[in-house]
Formats: C-alpha cells, structure tokens, sequence
C-alpha cells in the first residue's frame, strides 16, 4: 500500500465494512482459492446426488466382457479387474471420503475448541491436565496413533473416523489455547467483566468469536490431511473393506493388477489428489483473507 | 546448556510415563481375553490359565504394570504370538531398513525443501516461486501410497531402472525414500518460504544490502542463519510425520522395516508386538524432538534462559 487511505472508509450507504464483507472482499480476489472452493462445492454436490447419478451400480454390477479394459465411452475411467465401473466407484467413494474428512476434523474441532477455550481462559490445573494430555497424544505420530486405536476398535470406516478424531483435538486444542490467551488480556474482555458478565458469557460470546477464524482455516486444512490419513488406513487394509469403494481400499485392490491395468490404479489416485488439493488451496486463501496480518491488499 | 538439557529430559519424565501406561493398557483395552489371545484358538481352559500365570496376566493391575515397565526396560516385550520368537529379536531385524530409510528421506527432504523454499522466497511472485509453490502444495496434496505406486510403475516396472521391492542395495532406497519424503519436502518448502520472506524484511537485511553487500552474502549469510530457527523446529514435527509414513510407504515397497511389522501385527492382533511398536515409534518422536529442542538452543541461545 503506496497511497495513504484513511482510517475510516467513507461512510456511504450500504459499504459498512463488517467482517463479512470484508472477508468477501480479500477472498474474492484469490482466484485460485476460489475456483478451488467451488470444486469444493461441486464435490460436496455430487457426493450428496451419487447414488442417482452413477452410470452403473459401484459395488453389484460386473461387466465381465470389459475386464481391466481402459477408459470407454461407455466407462469413462475404465474397469477393473472384477469388472467394476470405476467411474461409478469415484463417485460413490467421494461420498466415503468426504464424510470421513470432514465429520472426523468437525468433532476434533469442537472438542478441541471447548478444552482449549477452558484450558485458556482458566489456566491452572485443568489448562495442565489438558496440555499434557495434548502432549501425550502428540507423542504419538497421527497415523500410529490411529492404528493403534483400529487395532483396539476393530477395522472400518466408523473406527476410522474416530481414530483421525482423537488426533485431531489435540491440535485444535493448542490452537484455540493460544489465541485465548493472547485474546483474555485485551480492554474489551476487561471491559466486559467490568460490566459483569459471566465467564461463560465471556468465553462463548466475546472469546470465541475471536478464535473462529483461526479454527475456520486450520479446519478446512485439516480436512484434506485427513483424507489421506482415512485413505490410508484404507489402503492398509484396516479401514473401509471391499467392496466398499473407498478410494484408498481401491487402490489398495488395484495393487495386483498394476502389470497389466494401471490406469485402475490411477484414478482413486487422481481422486484423492484433486480432492486434497482443492482442499488446501481453498485452506490457503481462506487464511490470506482471514488473518488480519496479512493485510496488504 | 547442561542446565537446560538436563530440564527438557526432566519435563520428558510425564510424558514417557504416560505413554507407558497407555501402551500398557492397550491390552487391557483390546477385545477379548489376552491370555486366550496369546494361547491360541484352540488351546484347552487349562492351557489358558497357565499362560495367564506364565504372563502375569492373573496379578492386579498396578503389579501388572511394574512388571510389563520393569521387563520393558530390559528390553523383554515377551514373545511374538505368530512366529513364537522374541519380540525385541522380531524388531530388531527391522529396526536398521526404517531408520536408514527415514534418514535418506529426511536428508533429502529438507535440503531440496530449503532450496525450494529459499529460491521461492528471494523470487517471490515470480516463476521460480510458482513453480517452488505449485510443487509443494501437490507435494502436500499426493498421498503417499500413491505417489509410490505411480513411481514403482514408471521407474521399476516401465523403465525399468530401479528395482521393485526389498531394501538390499542402495538403489533399492531410491523409490521409498523419495515417495515418504516428497510430503515432507514440500512442507519444508512451504514453511521456508514463509520464514525467509520475513526475514527479508529485516532492516538488519535492509542495512546490509545498504552497505553494498552482494545479493549472495545477503541471502546465505544474514538470511539464511536466522530464516533457519522456525524451520529446524519444524524439521523435528515432520520427522513425527516421516515415522508415520514409513508405515504406509513400507507396505507399498514391501520394504522390511518396522512399519510393515506393525501393519501385520495389527491384522494378526500379534499385541505383543504392537505394544512394543507403538512404545518403540513414540520414544523415538520424543527423542527427535528433544534433539530438535537442543538443536533449537544451539541456534538461538536465548531460548536457553527462558
């Protein structure tokens, strides 16, 4: 910023600048992040619409003249070795893996957010209990700690999400932790007590709000890390079991066939990378236009 | 120093404690009766209750617990419930593939990170950035049994250069150490990137640019110094992400390493050998990152006296 701009904008009518707008206005020009959110979108779309709008049946229907045949008109990602349309396994799998990122980071990130809040706000013994717990939890590398949890649970996609849950509260209780406690010293928190408010009223209302964006970013990351860490318990055979057409179970079935029919192998792949991907771009610009450091626009 | 070494060992004592209670309730938590788990499917009531005896598994629990941390110590995790050998024997043919392999891949990792990272900050918004850039988020992006199973088929089965499975030479290495490194070095990257463009802005960078310093001295020797103590400590997290990773990559190369020992303790529910593991994975994270700490203060010796 060359051009000095004053403080306030002018006051015209209808350009308040509330956070919204003025999210809106930084994230609209990070054109990437926003096509990738509208991937985004679109994915959520055809995962929700899948089960009427796959060509073929994922899991029943086997065409046995087609076997491991490449892409077709008629199977637009090709066959697999039993058959299988893949096509219609992406997009029933997109289903499997959307929820599993998704559902697994939005419980770490509640439960995180409420013992961070707690943890911040009091400090003390609990705020000790809660990071040491943390600590202990981070001692464990993510996908270890999954499969140990798999191991105790059983295999499957429910115990799957649960694993990738636990390991993700850790994190997100660090996180709210740390912007509580730079944010409990501010005036207007002192200005609210002041007034008598409540700790809860405090926490919930004046706290919280300040922590969003911060847990909005970090969540939408997470979710494509958690994809892969779901996939990948897939893949090692201790999550979604086939038929289930996961994507990481996919290619974990396609490992056999890689000689003769790679291309079987290649679109779970390019699912989960272009689900991820969109993911942490849309991650990435939504913390360019959220952190108020950042302001160079 | 000493003082400080000694304080970060101190504060470990909690952790090492409660990871230890943990893996040892790990059996407890496991469904079913781990005497009749570890005697087999088809051994008598009998034969169930003397391997109870045998294990411990009748005394109470605290007693339990003493033994399984006084055994651990010495390095006796019992006996592997599959092949009926000694688990610290099982482990210790596989310890030497995964903590070479994690080595290389690191090693690797983080100076083509720095590099990447380094070249994308000082030509910041230009192509060697978007290029620096678009391959670190594809490289946080690709997950790795992927990017293995595409590198295998291209470099092993189409081309044929590189060998497939097994970890007996050095080219051997090659695959697995870059496919568990690329997620790693694209985070290095990242992190880099971000680190140097802040240092950039320094006046103390400003002043020796003004001072007529090459653009060189500059970036190595006033950047590059300071630009490194968020990234070592960053270093230490991934290892955490590389020791996690070697699981998955290690079945996809069939590599004989710790991972793949895991994956097929868990499907055989060998838990002798899972307990070990997991306790072996954890104390291996908290030393990489007791040594990112020291490292930390050797870098920036006010840390010490905080």
């Amino acid at each position: 910023m060359n051009t000095p701009t004053p403080v306030t904008p002018a006051p015209t009518a209808g350009a308040v600048r509330t956070p919204a707008s003025e999210f809106w206005r930084k994230f609209k020009r990070q054109k990437v992040a926003l096509v990738a959110g509208v991937f985004v979108l679109l994915l959520v779309l055809v995962a929700a619409l899948a089960p009427w709008i796959v060509p073929f049946d994922a899991e029943n229907f086997f065409d046995y003249d087609a076997l491991n045949t490449p892409p077709s008109a008629k199977h637009w990602f090709g066959v697999d070795s039993l058959g299988r349309d893949i096509f219609s396994r992406i997009l029933m799998g997109a289903r499997i893996s959307l929820a599993a990122g998704f559902i697994s980071v939005a419980a770490g990130a509640v439960i995180g957010t409420l013992l961070g809040l707690l943890a911040g706000y009091y400090q003390g013994w609990w705020d000790r209990i809660v990071m040491r717990m943390a600590d202990v939890l981070f001692a464990f590398p993510g996908i270890l700690l999954a499969i140990g949890i798999v191991a105790i649970l059983g295999n499957g996609m429910v115990n799957v999400i649960l694993a990738v849950a636990v390991f993700s509260v850790p994190a997100f209780a660090r996180l709210v932790r740390g912007n509580v406690l730079s944010l409990k010293h501010q005036t207007y928190i002192e200005a609210v007590r002041s007034i008598g408010a409540s700790d809860t009223v405090i926490m919930l209302r004046h706290l919280l709000p300040g922590t969003v964006a911060s847990v909005v970013v970090y969540l939408t990351m997470r979710i494509g890390t958690s994809i892969i860490t779901a996939a990948s318990l897939s893949f090692l055979g201790l999550g979604a079991q086939p038929p289930t057409p996961e994507w990481g179970a996919m290619l974990n079935e396609a490992r056999a066939d890689m000689l003769n029919a790679p291309h079987v192998a290649l679109f779970p792949s390019l699912a989960i990378f272009v689900t991820v991907l969109a993911f942490n771009l849309l991650g990435d610009g939504l913390r360019d236009a959220l952190d108020p450091k950042l302001d160079k626009f | 120093m000493i003082v400080y070494l000694l304080k970060r060992l101190l504060g470990l004592l909690p952790t090492l404690l409660i990871v230890a209670v943990l893996v040892f309730a790990f059996v407890h938590l496991l469904p079913g009766d781990p005497a009749r788990l570890a005697a087999g499917v088809d051994a008598g009531p009998e034969t169930v209750e003397l391997v109870r005896r045998d294990l411990g598994l009748d005394l109470p629990l605290p007693q339990q617990f003493v033994r399984f941390f006084s055994h651990a110590l010495q390095g006796d995790f019992g006996l592997s419930i599959r092949s009926k050998r000694p688990v610290s024997t099982e482990i210790a043919e596989r310890f030497g593939p995964t903590f070479f392999l994690t080595i290389a891949a690191m090693g690797w990792s983080v100076l083509l990170g720095l590099v990447l990272g380094v070249a994308s900050a000082v030509w910041r918004n230009r192509w060697p950035d978007r290029l620096g850039m678009t391959l670190a988020i594809s490289g946080i992006s690709f997950p790795s049994f992927a990017l293995g199973m595409v590198l295998m088929q291209l470099f092993s089965v189409q081309l044929g250069w590189l060998p497939t499975v097994g970890a007996d030479s050095w080219k051997h290495y090659i695959l697995p150490s870059l496919t568990l490194g690329a997620g790693v070095a694209a985070v290095m990257a990242r992190f880099t990137r971000s680190s140097f463009i802040d240092i950039l802005k320094e006046d103390y960078v400003r002043t020796a640019r003004a001072k007529g310093l090459g653009e060189l001295p500059v970036v190595f020797k006033h950047g590059l110094r300071n630009a490194l103590i968020p990234v070592v400590t960053m270093m230490g997290l991934q290892f955490g992400f590389l020791l996690g990773g070697s699981i998955v990559v290690e079945v996809v190369f069939n590599w004989p390493g710790m991972g793949r020992l895991l994956v097929d303790a868990v499907e055989m529910r060998d838990y002798p050998l899972i307990q070990a593991l997991v306790l072996l994975f954890s104390l291996e994270f908290i030393l990489i990152n007791l040594l990112v700490d020291v490292l930390y203060a050797v870098i920036n010796p006010t840390i010490r006296f905080q």
